[in-house]
C-alpha cells in the first residue's frame, strides 16, 4: 500500500513525498491516515489536490477496493478528477527498455501478467498459472517473476518488485496535463466472483 | 436554519448500498442501490458480488443523496458509516469511502454499529427513543432481541437466533415453494390467500424446558425442516401442495414465536415500548400480531415504515445524529471495519 504526493507541471512531475506499508490486512484501516500524513508532511491539505491517481490492479480485490473507494470518494468530495491506471504498467515502465514480462503474485498459484516493449504494454493484463503464461520477453520483473523464476526460464530482474506511487502518477501525466475528465474506478478483476452462494448469510449477525 | 446536526450515513454491510442524510430527527435523503437481483439466482447474498456492487454504486448513490437533500458535503457536520457487523469485504468498501469523504471534506467520522442503527432509525419516524425499550431486529441477517437502555453507550443483547435468521427461513421456504428470492414479500402476499391454521408447524424454543437457557432465543431451522418434510410428503403422495396454506401456516409460526418472545422480554424488563426493525418488520402478519398482543399488556409498538426497516443509509445517519447530539467523540481515521462488531460498542471509540 502506497500513498504518494507529487507536483505536476510542464510535462513532468516533482515528488513531494511517499509512504509505503506492506501489510495486506491494514489497507482498510491505514490508507486514509497514510494519505493524510503524506499531505501533512508536505505542508498540504486535501483541498490543495488537483487530481487523484489510483492503481486499478490487477491485485487482491479487497485491497484494490479500499484504494479505489477512497480515491473515488476523495475525488467526488473535492470535485477533482480521479484517474485509474493499470498497476502493472508502473512496473513495466520501471523495467526500462527491451521486451519485458511483468508478473505479480495472484495467489491460488497463479500470476497476473502483461508484456511490455520499451515500457509500453503490448499484451495483457491477464491471469494464469505460471506454466500457462506465454513468455515472449527477454527478461521478467515483479514478485510473481521472482517466485516462479524457474518456470518462466528467462532472466529475472529482481530490482523491480512493487510499483511506486510516483510511477502511478507518471502514468496519468497525459490525462492530468490535458485536464481530462476522471473515469469510473473499477478494479481490473480479471476473475469472475466465485459463483458459490453464501449459504450462511451474515451468520455472525445473530 | 436549525442548529441540529446535519449528518450523513453510509451503509454497505450486506447487499444494499445506502446513503442517507438527516438533520436531527428529520430525514432529508435516503438513497439506495441494491444488488439483490444479482444474488437472486444463488438464493442468497454472494459476498464478492456484493462488494463489487458497493464499489460501483457508492459515488452515484452519494450524488443522488446530496441532490435529494439539496446540500453539499461541505455543509455536513459529521459522517457516520456502518463499521459492523456484516460482510467483511462489503463493510470495507463503505468504510473506505467514508474515510475518503471525511478526509477530503475535513469532517468527523463515526464508525457505528449496524444493529444499533436499525433501532435508531425509528427516531426519524416517531421522534426521540423512549428508554428503556426492547428492540426486535428481524431480517435475512439478524434475529435479535435487545434491551436498549442508552443508545449512546451500548445495548444489551437478550437473545438471538441459534441457527437461521428469521428472514433466511422465509427465503428457504420460498425457494421450497418455488417462489423466488427474497422470500419475505412473496410469502406475505401468498399467505393472505391461505389458512394460517391449516397446518400446525413447530414453534422453536418455546417448550417449558427451553425457558431457562433460551427464553429469548430463536430457532427457525426445525421449522424450515418441518415445512420441507410436509411439502415432500405431499408431493410423494401425489397430492397437490396447497402453497398458500403452507405459506400462511409457516408465516404464522414465525410471527407467533417472534411476538410472544418480544413481549415476554418487554414484561420481564418492565419496558413499555417495543421497537421492531429489519426487513421482516415489513411483514403484515408480524405487525398485526405484535400490535394485538402488545395492546393487551399496554405496550406500545413502534415500527418504522418498510423502507426504513430494511438496510439503508438513513438509519446510519440517524444513529450518527444521535451520537453527535449526545456529545460522543468521533472515531479516528484509522477505524477498522469489524464484521463481528459487538453490541457493547455503538460506535468505534475515538
Ligand atoms: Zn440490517
Amino acid at each position: 500500500m502506497t500513498a504518494a504526493l507529487a507536483e505536476v507541471g510542464g510535462g513532468g512531475l516533482r515528488g513531494l513525498g511517499e509512504r509505503r506499508v506492506v501489510d495486506p490486512r491494514a489497507h482498510g484501516e491505514l490508507l486514509a491516515p497514510q494519505i493524510q500524513r503524506v499531505l501533512a508532511d508536505a505542508g498540504k491539505a486535501p483541498r490543495d489536490l488537483g487530481a487523484i491517481v489510483a492503481g486499478l490492479g490487477p491485485g487482491p480485490f479487497t485491497g484494490l477496493r479500499v484504494g479505489l473507494a477512497t480515491a473515488a470518494a476523495m475525488g467526488q468530495a473535492l470535485g477533482i478528477p480521479a484517474y485509474g491506471v493499470c498497476t502493472l504498467d508502473a512496473l513495466g515502465r520501471a523495467a526500462g527498455p527491451g521486451r519485458v514480462l511483468v508478473a505479480t503474485d495472484a495467489r491460488r498459484r497463479e500470476v497476473y501478467f502483461a508484456t511490455y516493449q520499451d515500457g509500453v504494454r503490448v499484451t495483457g493484463p491477464e491471469v494464469a498459472k505460471p506454466a500457462d503464461v506465454p513468455v515472449d520477453a527477454e527478461r521478467a520483473v515483479g514478485e510473481g517473476a521472482v517466485k516462479y523464476s524457474e518456470i518462466f526460464g528467462i532472466p529475472i530482474d529482481d530490482r523491480v518488485l512493487y510499483p511506486s506511487g510516483e510511477a502511478l502518477i507518471a502514468l496519468a501525466l497525459g490525462e492530468i496535463g490535458a485536464g481530462a475528465e476522471g473515469g469510473v474506478l473499477t478494479p481490473l478483476y480479471l476473475r469472475r466472483p466465485d459463483a458459490v452462494a453464501a449459504t450462511e448469510r451474515k451468520h455472525v449477525l445473530q | 436554519m436549525s442548529d441540529e446536526p446535519l449528518v450523513l450515513g453510509i451503509e454497505t454491510s450486506c447487499d444494499e448500498t445506502g446513503v442517507g442524510i438527516v438533520r436531527g430527527h428529520t430525514l432529508l435523503a435516503d438513497q439506495i442501490a441494491s444488488s439483490v437481483e444479482q444474488h437472486a439466482r444463488f438464493g442468497g447474498v454472494v459476498p464478492e458480488v456484493a462488494s463489487r456492487a458497493h464499489l460501483e454504486a457508492i459515488v452515484p448513490t452519494m450524488r443522488r443523496a446530496l441532490d435529494e437533500a439539496k446540500v453539499t458535503l461541505n455543509d455536513i457536520d459529521a459522517i457516520a458509516v456502518t463499521a459492523g457487523p456484516g460482510l467483511a469485504g462489503a463493510l470495507l468498501v463503505g468504510v473506505a469511502a467514508a474515510k475518503g469523504y471525511a478526509l477530503a471534506a475535513d469532517k468527523p467520522i463515526y464508525g457505528v454499529n449496524h444493529l444499533a442503527a436499525h433501532v435508531a432509525v425509528d427516531t426519524l419516524e416517531h421522534g426521540p427513543l423512549p428508554e428503556p425499550a426492547v428492540a426486535m431486529l428481524v431480517s435475512g441477517g439478524h434475529s435479535s432481541l435487545l434491551l436498549v437502555d442508552d443508545l449512546t453507550a451500548g445495548v444489551t443483547p437478550l437473545g438471538a437466533t441459534i441457527d437461521d435468521a428469521a428472514g433466511e427461513a422465509f427465503d428457504k421456504v420460498a425457494r421450497l415453494l418455488g417462489l423466488g428470492f427474497p422470500g419475505g414479500p412473496v410469502i406475505d402476499r401468498l399467505a393472505r390467500e391461505g389458512d394460517r391454521g391449516a397446518i400446525s408447524f413447530p414453534r422453536g424454543l418455546t417448550a417449558p424446558k427451553d425457558f431457562a437457557k433460551h427464553r429469548f432465543d430463536f430457532s427457525f431451522s426445525g421449522l424450515k425442516t418441518a415445512v420441507a418434510r410436509w411439502v415432500e410428503a405431499r408431493e410423494r403422495s401425489g397430492e397437490p401442495v396447497p402453497a398458500a396454506d403452507v405459506a400462511a401456516s409457516f408465516q404464522d409460526a414465525v410471527c407467533d414465536v417472534l411476538t410472544a418472545k418480544a413481549l415476554d422480554a418487554c414484561r420481564e424488563h418492565g419496558v413499555e415500548t417495543l421497537i421492531i426493525g429489519g426487513g421482516v418488520a415489513a411483514n403484515s402478519r408480524l405487525r398485526l400480531l405484535a400490535e394485538e398482543r402488545a395492546a393487551k399488556f399496554g405496550i406500545r409498538v413502534r415500527v418504522p415504515r418498510p423502507q426504513l426497516c430494511t438496510d439503508n443509509g438513513a438509519m446510519v445517519a440517524a444513529l450518527g445524529s444521535h451520537l453527535v447530539a449526545a456529545g460522543i467523540a468521533p472515531s479516528r481515521l484509522d477505524l477498522p471495519a469489524d464484521s463481528a462488531m459487538a453490541l457493547t460498542s455503538i460506535a468505534v471509540a475515538g
